[in-house]
């Protein structure tokens, strides 16, 4: 097996988040594909970093951690405000500035 | 470079996992499913992470990820209630048949460039020493700088979550000490002091009031040794009662019954009884 299976499988999984975003509804779970994405983007910096031979890749995905984290906290908080605000946490409802 | 044997069962189990686990996300109705399946697809990715010689990123995708992040997204969740689940109503026409067909063209974009881009270099193996170690020496050597940056960024996010869940909430009007006790001194002299305990009755409960015996004159035992108690001519109705108590002591007894006629007798008599036995108490 090669290792290049990893990148295609990060490769695929980012793809999957991709639509996960377009097609779902829910604020919370469009949420949860964007943390997808930043998964398998982390799994193939880890790869390539064993590719390389290097750690500069796996420092990356733990970066890439740190700041999905503090995004995950604000993002959430953002999130319990408008459903506070609206009642609701479909991104269909938060349509104030449309019109 | 080909990979070893065992790491490449892992992976044939693992990463068909992690595609169930993403798909399972994108298509389950409920999104608590949808969570509980990227859980799946983060602990699986954890699993891959250390089968590729980086453990620590791997115990610490598990431990994040799917102990500390999908935990907040479930709580989340729960608070904004199990029933939110997507509305089948399509908002823009065909937009799940263009997601479909974009996220498919998405996805052979990438495998076909990954796949044929991608030159794996000569095999290199694991730098020597723990992984552990050598990332500790990276972090806090040559990426000192952006580790201090995420800890600033760290404090930002706890502080807007703060803001945001503070957000719209009325300010309430903070009362100070001294407005309190200004509204205290204002206010009706009943609460100058603390209550009387119950079945008092009583209209002055101060320690520089004297108590009052039956007769009318002031119980020794009331004064205070440290307090100047108010002068008995200035305890209003009372006064009177003590003069006549001190002329002689069977007139006082004498009052007992006038005060318990009193009770009939309106309000100015109420008022003086009330007087008297508050002292009293």
């Amino acid at each position: 097996m090669s290792p290049t299976n990893y990148l295609l499988l990060s490769a695929v999984l980012f793809a999957i988040g991709t639509v996960g975003v377009l097609v779902r509804r829910n604020a919370i779970v469009v949420f949860m594909c964007v943390e997808l994405m930043l998964n398998a983007v982390n799994l193939s910096l880890v790869t390539f970093a064993r590719l390389n031979g290097s750690l500069d890749g796996q420092v990356m995905a733990f970066f890439v951690m740190v700041v999905a984290a503090a995004e995950v906290v604000v993002g959430l908080s953002i999130i319990m405000s408008i459903f506070r605000a609206r009642r609701t946490a479909s991104v269909d409802d938060a349509n104030l500035l449309k019109y | 470079m080909t990979t070893s044997t065992g790491e490449a069962v892992a992976f044939w189990i693992l990463g068909p996992v992690a595609l169930a686990g993403g798909l399972g996300m994108v298509f389950s109705r409920n999104a608590v499913h949808s969570a509980l399946w990227l859980v799946l697809t983060m602990l699986s990715l954890g699993g891959l992470y250390m089968v590729q010689s980086a453990p620590f990123l791997g115990f610490t995708q598990i431990i994040v990820y799917t102990g500390a992040i999908m935990m907040l997204f479930i709580f989340v969740l729960m608070m904004v209630g199990r029933d939110a689940s997507d509305s089948v109503v399509e908002v823009l026409r065909g937009q799940r048949v263009s997601a479909a067909i974009l996220g498919i063209g998405f996805a052979a974009l990438l495998l076909g460039a990954v796949a044929n881009s991608v030159v794996v270099p000569l095999a290199v193996g694991p730098a020597p020493g723990s992984n552990v170690g050598n990332l500790g020496l990276l972090i806090y050597q040559r990426y000192l700088l952006a580790f201090e940056l995420t800890s600033a960024l760290i404090i930002t996010g706890a502080l807007g979550a703060m803001v945001y869940t503070f957000a719209g909430r009325a300010k309430a009007k903070v009362i100070t000490q001294r407005e309190r006790v200004t509204a205290r001194l204002l206010g009706p002299p009943e609460k100058y002091g603390s209550r009387s305990g119950p079945g008092v009755f009583a209209t002055g409960d101060s320690v520089a009031t004297p108590a009052l015996l039956p007769d009318g004159s002031v119980a020794p035992e009331s004064l205070s040794s440290i307090i100047e108690a108010t002068a008995r001519e200035r305890l209003g109705h009372a006064t009177e009662l003590a003069h006549a108590g001190d002329a002689h002591d069977q007139h006082a007894r004498d009052h007992e019954p006038h005060h318990e006629a009193g009770h009939e007798a309106g309000h100015e008599a109420r008022h003086e009884q009330s007087e008297i036995q508050g002292s009293q108490a």
